[in-house]
């Protein structure tokens, strides 16, 4: 007779405090009680192996080289997921559509759609612009911010949803937002730019140097004013940037002025249109508009931007 | 391993609990009847809260996300009160298992109330102890089958409506309750009603003891509890034993009839015969198939229809009670009995130990309370949007976006009215609107975005951070909450 125990003990030994049998394995002297368990916890026992076996047969359960064996049901989790986003589109057919024809400006006295744009654009947003833009939408240095109020291609609705459909700079769309600096290092000496550095420090209160401003202000009627405007406030039909505010796309201090006048900036945006829906440019135009620093279109300026 | 020994798994043992009658029985009929009627009938109690809130008294709206107790709403963020609520049930557990052991096991735990009322039934329906033994011992027979069919369906009732009743505790119970019966209810309903009637059918009806026994974790957590001056039931096997056949009048004469007299029982001078007459009577009562008088043991849940069913038998015999009774183990008395008198029962329980206990657990209620009166019924929670910290406008200008969460926990709808006050000049805006206020629909909040400016001179443009408090107040009733916050500023490299 063997037992698993440490020690084998005689056969049947039983208690004397309690009566009842030990299993015979001893530790130190110490033997184990032979309580009986219950027998309906071994039925309960038995049935979940029964349920065991079935839920192997019915569901997809054992490993093997190149998957797991299907199962009866040919359940998936891939496929109730995929069934799930099915009917979640499907349960927000009905504000796609709406909102692929949707007046952008006037989105926001339908309070059901206007926060489906906003919340489905967000996602657009940190799917597709939080790259560059920041998920903050706060921008980086060449890539401008979007939360304040300042604008290069304007900042009604509208004129948001027409740069994210044809993006700026791009070879791609031809209705892309186009302009371009001359990079005025090979056409001003670097006294000049020097100059003229001080004159767009001085444009938005900065300190600077008087003597080279005022020489700078005669070359900045010469060769900027004709886009940045006479008093360098910009002109948005070319996306010139306003030089007399405190927003600077690629910084104010005197080296990055230097670098920008010299060699000049060429920022690209991607035209989305082929990739996003309508109703998706509409959300997220409608999301970065609601950002902080939207802007109401003028009757004109949303004609003009069609 | 011999093959003399016992099983390694065993049937359960059936246990047929004969009626009995005392003070302990009427307690515990008066306490199922107190929680049944309380559990069964609160779903029903209604309450007005005006026109917008429901008017159930006590109502769990999952999907609202509000508890709603009498004048009580609770929401989401205020869930501590549930937290708290729990502690205050551990310690209460600790404070009764200690001064009296399983005290909740015996007479208010459902596995004990709902057995209680399933044998009641089997017990209207079968008769009493011996019946229902000779039933069970007797062969199918046409009258075992209608019996058994009858009690079955009795049973079947009580756990339909105990499922029942569970399910208008969550959504208004009249409507709830038509719409059970045209079938109309949601899903969830029909099987949370099931899997309740199932587990009550089954645990009341079917399992019983071994509920206690094998599925419960509080025997062996409250046994840790208990200590040598908890009172528990106990058998007072130095006036019992030797236990023997009744000789007629052979004590009655030497001792008083009162339960309190047991110094007097105690010192009785030995005669060879004890107090026990081996009835049987603490057995037969036993819903949990024990004989108490092998001592303290992890299946007792001190229901005490021991102590009833032998005080009966000792008033029958001329002794006095208590041979089974209440008691802990620093009452043993120790062999000679000189000077030994026992502790009276309040010793027993007003210890250091329960005073702690006591104080911990009302302090919490005390806070709790405390919480609950000192409540708003408007609140504002903020949170700074910190990506990115501070945003320059075009003319220089600091600004600073801030998300509020506004709760307006009133029936009515209210306009509130925000403001700042801060060491410096702030400037708020809210976002799509040209004034300082908003509506809040009615027991709802609403998440309002708002922009804090600075002017590009004024101090706080330029600092690192600006303390600020935000304020919001009712413009209808006045009622007003604040929130410290900060401002960012530009910092000057």
């Amino acid at each position: 007779m063997t037992s698993p125990g440490p020690e084998t003990d005689s056969p049947r030994i039983v208690d004397e405090e309690t009566g009842i049998d030990t299993t015979g394995h001893v530790w130190d002297g110490i033997r184990e009680l032979n309580n009986p368990l219950p027998r309906w916890w071994l039925w309960t026992f038995y049935a979940t192996i029964v349920w065991a076996i079935g839920y192997c047969i019915a569901y997809p359960a054992w490993p093997l080289i190149n998957g797991a064996t299907a199962g009866v049901l040919g359940y998936s989790t891939r496929q109730e997921i995929a069934r799930d986003i099915a009917a979640a589109a499907e349960s927000n057919a009905a504000l796609e559509t709406a909102l692929a024809s949707a007046d952008l400006p006037t989105l926001a006295q339908n309070d059901a759609l206007y926060r489906y744009a906003v919340a489905s654009g967000a996602a657009v947003f940190r799917t597709n612009c939080s790259q560059c833009h920041g998920s903050g939408a706060a921008g980086a240095k060449g890539y401008p911010n979007l939360l304040d109020d300042d604008w290069l291609w304007g900042g009604a609705q509208d004129d948001i949803a027409g740069t994210v459909r044809h993006g700026i700079r791009n070879e791609v769309d031809p209705d892309a937002r186009w302009s371009q600096m001359p990079a005025f290092g090979e056409v001003l000496t670097r006294d000049e730019i020097a100059a003229l550095v001080e004159n767009v420090r001085a444009l938005s209160g900065q300190e600077r140097d008087a003597t080279l401003a005022a020489t700078g202000a005669t070359l900045f009627a010469d060769n900027c004013a004709a886009c940045h405007g006479a008093a360098g406030l910009g002109d948005r039909e070319q996306g010139a940037p306003n030089l007399a505010d405190a927003i600077w796309l690629y910084g104010g201090d005197r080296d990055s002025l230097t670098d920008t006048i010299s060699n000049a900036r060429f920022g690209v945006m991607p035209a989305w249109s082929p990739r996003l829906s309508n109703a998706q440019i509409n959300a997220v135009a409608t999301y970065v508009h609601q950002l902080g620093g939207g802007e109401t279109a003028a009757p004109d300026d949303a004609a003009a931007s069609q | 391993m011999s093959d003399t020994s016992q099983p390694l798994y065993a049937p359960r043992e059936p246990i047929f609990p004969r009626r009995v009658t005392g003070p302990f029985r009427r307690l515990k009929w008066w306490i199922m009847g107190v929680t049944l009627g309380v559990y069964y009938l609160l779903p029903w109690l209604r309450w007005d809260r005006g026109p917008n809130l429901p008017d159930q008294a006590v109502l769990l709206d999952l999907a609202s996300r509000r508890f709603f107790f009498f004048w009580i709403e609770i929401w989401p963020h205020e869930f501590y009160f549930v937290a708290g609520l729990l502690i205050m049930a551990g310690l209460g557990l600790f404070l009764f298992t200690s001064a009296l052991g399983r005290v909740w096991c015996g007479y208010t735990c459902p596995q004990t109330v709902w057995t209680d009322l399933f044998i009641l039934v089997e017990r209207w329906i079968e008769g009493d102890r011996n019946a229902r033994l000779r039933l069970w011992k007797a062969g199918w027979s046409l009258r075992k089958v209608r019996l058994r069919i009858t009690k079955w369906l009795g049973w079947l009732t009580i756990a339909v409506a105990t499922g029942g009743a569970w399910v208008f505790y969550f959504t208004d119970a009249p409507s709830l309750a038509r719409q059970l019966v045209t079938l109309d209810a949601p899903n969830v309903a029909y099987v949370s009603i099931a899997v309740l009637t199932a587990t009550t059918f089954v645990f009341g009806g079917l399992m019983r003891e071994q509920v206690c026994i094998y599925m419960c974790p509080w025997p062996r957590i409250q046994a840790v509890m208990m200590d040598e001056g908890t009172l528990t039931v106990g058998y007072r096997d130095w006036r019992g034993e030797p236990r023997g056949k009744h000789r007629k009048g052979a004590r009655a004469a030497a001792v008083t009839r009162t339960a309190t007299a047991y110094a007097e029982v105690d010192t009785l001078p030995e005669t060879g015969q004890g107090d026990c007459i081996d009835c049987m009577a603490c057995v037969n009562v036993c819903p949990m198939g024990i004989d108490i008088r092998d001592g303290q043991q992890m299946e007792c849940i001190t229901c005490a229809l021991c102590i009833d069913a032998c005080d009966e038998v000792m008033d029958k015999i001329g002794k006095p009670r208590g041979l089974i009774d209440y008691l802990a183990l620093v009452d043993v008395p120790p062999a000679d009995r000189t000077g030994w008198t026992p502790k009276p029962l309040w010793q027993h329980v007003l210890r250091p130990r329960t005073i702690l206990y006591t104080v911990l657990w009302s302090g919490i209620g005390l806070g709790l309370l405390f919480a609950l009166f000192i409540r708003s019924d408007i609140e504002m929670t903020v949170s700074p949007v910190r990506n990115p910290v501070f945003v320059v406008q075009s003319d220089g200008s600091i600004r600073n976006i801030y998300d509020l969460r506004l709760r307006n926990k009133t029936g009515d709808d209210r306009q509130f009215q925000l403001s700042l006050t801060a060491a410096d000049n702030l400037r708020i805006d809210l976002e799509n609107s040209d004034t300082d206020t908003v509506v809040v629909p009615a027991d709802s909040s609403l998440l309002q975005r708002i922009y804090i400016t600075a002017r590009p001179a004024e101090a706080a443009a330029t600092r690192d951070r600006t303390d600020l408090r935000l304020w919001v107040e009712s413009i209808d009733d006045g009622h007003r909450a604040s929130v410290a916050t900060s401002f960012n500023g530009r910092v000057s490299p």
